[in-house]
């Protein structure tokens, strides 16, 4: 039987604000332990939260985003549970009535468009960490991280594949990021990504039992937990077995996704509306304030990219999934370069060089890359040594692809007379393989280019080589 | 002259005039508990070092003749406020040691109008209870009668205003916490408007009823102590932004013409008969003096307690949640953190705080939330629209504070029920929020004080203050002192 995945994913977003959501306290990453609190992040007794306007204003702009309903009226809950990390025994998040609902997100998916649905986006608290010391019985406990703003946005279940969720996480982190509302870094955990995950016969409508697949902390895991457990549910049904509903946590390095509690065993986390902090209300005014402050936004610059530049949806898609790499796309075109030319050299060149960097932190810049396009065309060089041997080198020294070919006297021989000479000279050389040439070995034209190429560096204009080689032979 | 006797207008007023210094009332005050507290068991801790030092200060300023309100003027609070290194217990084990490192914002509104921490004063654990014997450390005594209890939660505070242990106490109100001792001690204590105080530092027993309030000897120093504790706070985002009047600018100004309704369901056969005969009375004496009485009534009244004990429980439940051990008062061993979660509130908390905490998960637990809060959201709605509905055709509201005047230590400790109907007057203005004042409005055979609650719109503090500055100006029941 052919199954199919249904896949609903719920990301937390960390918020870039300066300071926490119901204190005071620095937000900053990797201080020493405990620096960043106070008794209203620590749960001391009689401390009061009080709300974050940038937090609000954060989220609002998220939702607007994802084409989100904004609540007029919207209030905090708590989300009770005895932890370390958790101060005051209870999480202060949104339940019943979050700040934006009913949204969507585009994604590509082999050249298609497809819309994923997003139910709601909340704003909660973050928790501290527990540290646990290896050899002793003691953990530790620490509160920087606790109260740092979060949001919450669940998608409906209209994900059906890992490379769906895959895009939907990177067009989300796009928009995130573009905003700058979150820093979009997986790796230290201010983007995290748990999943519902269920399978169905094809064609079948209901849905199946679905198990939360957590820990998904990593970009490149996402696929593949997703894989695994879409593997496993399918194996356990086909072994004549049932998916049970629980909560399943993926283990990287085992790259498995293992049981952490069942239905019996989950949370009741006993929520209600919390009585100090008074209901959120927003005004029509401040919509619409944030609204027009909005930059654009990756799938109206996707668009723009597809009819501005006929450039082709996947290309669109790569170029506008940073900020940085749609910037250094449209200043490359400023600079004269040909769209689809440059979008090109950026997806299967460049991309190949940034090693984890940005690609505004490089030393190749627009600049570079319009410079190399040039003497491709002018000739100077071949797109072969363009690829191979100057963009490597510019990329390494930051210097202009022309000054490069000066440099190493890499300027492309054109004149056809001197590559005349050179072919005469290698026929000569080989009168055995003229003659199986001549008797319609025909794959030996190769050769005698390679040869050629070789005795003269590889500095020989190829087209013009091809001809005067063929002209020769035949 | 007994120094202690007084309030805080005489006494602010002596200290600035300079007929006494600070210390010396100070001294007074403390000899006063050395001789009496033994009996009346008011204090939890006192800040005797802390305080002294405070005198100094005041003196300092009262000498450079620009004294402020509170300028020397000893004052107790109750254990739920919190005061920067000074132990701030709750009157329970789990706390019994705890120093907090931050002021709450109305012992920061008294500091910056001079007065001075005579001492913390003891309450039911985490302000759970009607009698301070579910205090984790000692049930304290009513003054008028040390075998019987002083009503609580606030009981420390209003035995120690009773004994003059202090000028003038804070206390807070949950479902009468102030009223009822106050009633029971025969002072006077206000509940202000949800909001109207802010909550920040007043260790949360129910987030949505919870407000401090003052404990005085009279109700000019109610109306003083409201001035400087009151107004929006950043620290409290439900603390209301509404302007703050002069309250003891309306003291003094005629009733006639107030209406005050009296409200049928408060006034129920088989109640005690001393206590409705001089309510009763009282109201009598607000009509000579030109106010109107008008029978109201309040339909919902029989769902109070029931609504309360909902949702009060529930609250608790989570804002007791973080007192887990891990990161500050006591702390249990265990041999795995969830034993040590156990033992810590195991030991931690005594038997009445632990039965709100199980009642309040229960009442939030998934399947029975509609059943329990959800619906006692609903009828709580219902009470405040019965206190709107009333208002609308009276100026204020007339009832007993207590069904019953102060009662015998023990005699209701095993029956928590029965501790519950002690409240049955005043939890009703905590649901709705509204302000209500009680002041002494007469006494039993047995010599035990009677309390008059006089309840008001929303932020209409000076309607009750003004009403009960007018009875209490033309009776004498205030002046009685216990015999201690």
């Amino acid at each position: 039987m052919k199954y199919e995945a249904v896949i609903g994913l719920e990301v937390h977003a960390q918020m870039l604000t300066d300071t926490k959501i119901f204190c005071g306290c620095s937000t900053k990453f990797g201080s020493e332990p405990n620096t960043q609190t106070c008794p209203v992040c620590i749960g001391m007794p009689g401390v009061l939260p009080v709300l974050n306007k940038k937090a609000v204003e954060f989220a609002i702009k998220t939702g607007l985003a994802t084409n989100c309903k904004i609540s007029s009226y919207s209030r905090f809950a708590r989300k009770n549970y005895f932890y370390p990390d958790l101060p005051k025994g209870y999480q202060i998040s949104q339940y019943e009535l979050p700040i934006c609902e009913h949204g969507f997100i585009e994604i590509v998916v082999d050249a298609e468009i497809k819309k994923i649905g997003i139910t709601r986006i909340h704003m909660e608290e973050d928790a501290g960490k527990n540290i646990h010391a290896s050899s002793e019985n003691y953990s530790f406990v620490d509160l920087n991280r606790a109260g740092v703003p979060l949001m919450e946005i669940v998608s409906e279940p209209d994900i059906r594949s890992p490379k769906e969720a895959a895009e939907y996480m990177k067009k989300l982190r796009a928009i995130l990021m573009c905003l700058g509302v979150c820093d979009g870094n997986m790796e230290q955990g201010s983007l995290r990504c748990d999943a519902n995950v269920s399978i169905r016969p094809v064609g079948q409508k209901e849905y199946g039992t679905r198990a939360e697949v957590k820990n998904i902390n990593s970009f490149k895991f996402v696929e593949k937990a997703l894989e695994y457990e879409i593997k496993r549910q399918i194996k356990v049904i086909e072994e004549g077995g049932k998916v049970i509903q629980e909560t399943r946590l993926w283990d990287s390095n085992k790259g498995i996704t293992e049981s952490m509690r069942g239905k019996e065993e989950a949370h009741d986390y006993r929520y209600f509306p919390e009585p100090d902090l008074v209901p959120i209300t927003v005004e029509q005014k401040l919509i619409d304030e944030i609204k027009s402050s909005l930059p654009e936004l990756p799938d109206a610059k996707r668009k723009r990219f597809v009819s501005e530049y006929g450039l082709p949806e996947y290309d669109a898609d790569m170029l506008t999934e940073e900020r940085s790499t749609s910037e250094y796309f449209e200043e490359a075109v400023k600079l004269g370069g040909d769209p689809k030319i440059v979008a090109n050299w950026i997806i299967t060149n460049i991309f190949r060089y940034l090693e984890g960097r940005e690609i505004n932190e490089v030393p190749f810049t627009p600049k570079h890359l319009v410079n190399i396009l040039t003497v491709i065309n002018a000739g100077s060089t071949s797109t072969t040594m363009a690829k191979s041997t100057i963009l490597p080198e510019a990329f390494k020294t930051g210097k202009m692809p022309e000054e490069i070919i000066k440099e190493k006297g890499l300027v492309q021989i054109s004149d056809s007379s001197e590559i005349e000479r050179v072919v005469d000279e290698v026929i000569a050389k080989n009168p055995k393989e003229v003659e199986r040439f001549k008797a319609g070995d025909e794959k030996l034209l190769g050769f005698f280019v390679g040869q050629v190429m070789k005795a003269m560096k590889g500095k020989a204009n190829p087209q013009l080589l091809n001809e005067i080689v063929k002209k020769k032979l035949i | 002259m007994e120094l202690f006797r007084l309030g805080i207008s005489k006494a602010g007023e002596l200290l600035s005039k300079k007929e006494i210094s600070a210390k010396e009332l100070l001294d007074c005050l403390y000899q006063r508990i050395e001789s009496v507290d033994d009996k009346v068991k008011a204090f939890v801790t006192l800040s005797k070092e802390h305080a002294y030092q405070m005198a100094d200060a005041a003196q300092t300023q009262i000498n450079e003749g620009s004294p402020l309100t509170l300028q020397g003027i000893p004052i107790a609070i109750k254990d739920n406020m919190c005061t920067k290194g000074i132990k701030t217990t709750c009157s329970s084990k789990i706390l019994e040691n705890f120093i907090p490192p931050y002021e709450s914002t109305v012992t920061s509104r008294l500091s910056n109008n001079g007065y001075i921490l005579i001492g913390k004063t003891n309450l039911d654990e985490f302000a759970m209870g009607s009698s301070t014997e579910n205090s984790g450390f000692f049930t304290t005594r009513n003054p008028w009668d040390i075998e019987r209890i002083p009503g609580g939660s606030s009981g420390g505070s209003a035995a120690a205003v009773a004994a003059d242990e202090c000028i003038a106490a804070l206390g807070s109100d949950t479902g009468g916490s102030i009223r009822q001792p106050a009633a029971l001690c025969g002072v006077v204590g206000l509940k202000p408007t949800y909001g109207r105080v802010s909550r920040y530092g007043l260790v949360a027993f129910a987030s949505s009823l919870d407000q401090i309030g003052p404990i005085t000897k009279n109700v000019k120093d109610s109306a003083i102590l409201l001035n400087i504790i009151s107004g929006k706070d950043p620290f409290d985002s439900t603390s209301a932004p509404i302007a703050v009047p002069d309250f003891t600018k309306v003291l003094g100004n005629e009733i006639k013409g107030l209406k005050i309704g009296i409200p049928k369901e408060y006034f129920i056969k088989g109640m005690d008969r001393e206590i409705d005969e001089s309510v009763k009375a009282a109201i009598k004496k607000l009509e000579s003096l030109g106010a109107v009485p008008v029978e109201i009534s309040l339909p919902h009244t029989e769902y109070a307690v029931a609504t309360y004990y909902v949702l009060a429980t529930s609250e608790a439940s989570s804002n007791l949640a973080r007192y887990d051990g891990v990161k500050y008062g006591l702390r249990a061993e265990g041999k795995d953190l969830m034993e040590m979660y156990m033992n810590t509130r195991a030991q931690g908390f005594g038997s009445e705080v632990k039965r709100r905490i199980i009642l309040g998960t229960y009442t939030l637990s998934s399947g029975y939330y509609d059943a329990y809060y959800k619906k006692a959201q609903q009828a709580r709605t219902q009470i405040k629209a019965d206190f709107e509905k009333a208002f609308s055709s009276v100026d204020a509201i007339v009832t007993p504070t207590s069904p019953t005047a102060a009662f015998k230590i023990g005699e209701k400790a095993d029956d928590p029920l029965q501790m519950y109907l002690s409240d049955i007057f005043t939890i009703s203005v905590n649901l709705a929020g509204i302000p209500a004042i009680s002041i002494p409005c007469g006494f039993t055979s047995n010599n035990l004080p009677i309390g008059l609650q006089i309840i008001g719109k929303h932020f209409d503090e000076e309607t009750i203050l003004k009403a009960a500055y007018a009875y209490e100006q033309s009776t004498d029941w205030h002046k009685r002192k216990p015999q201690l």
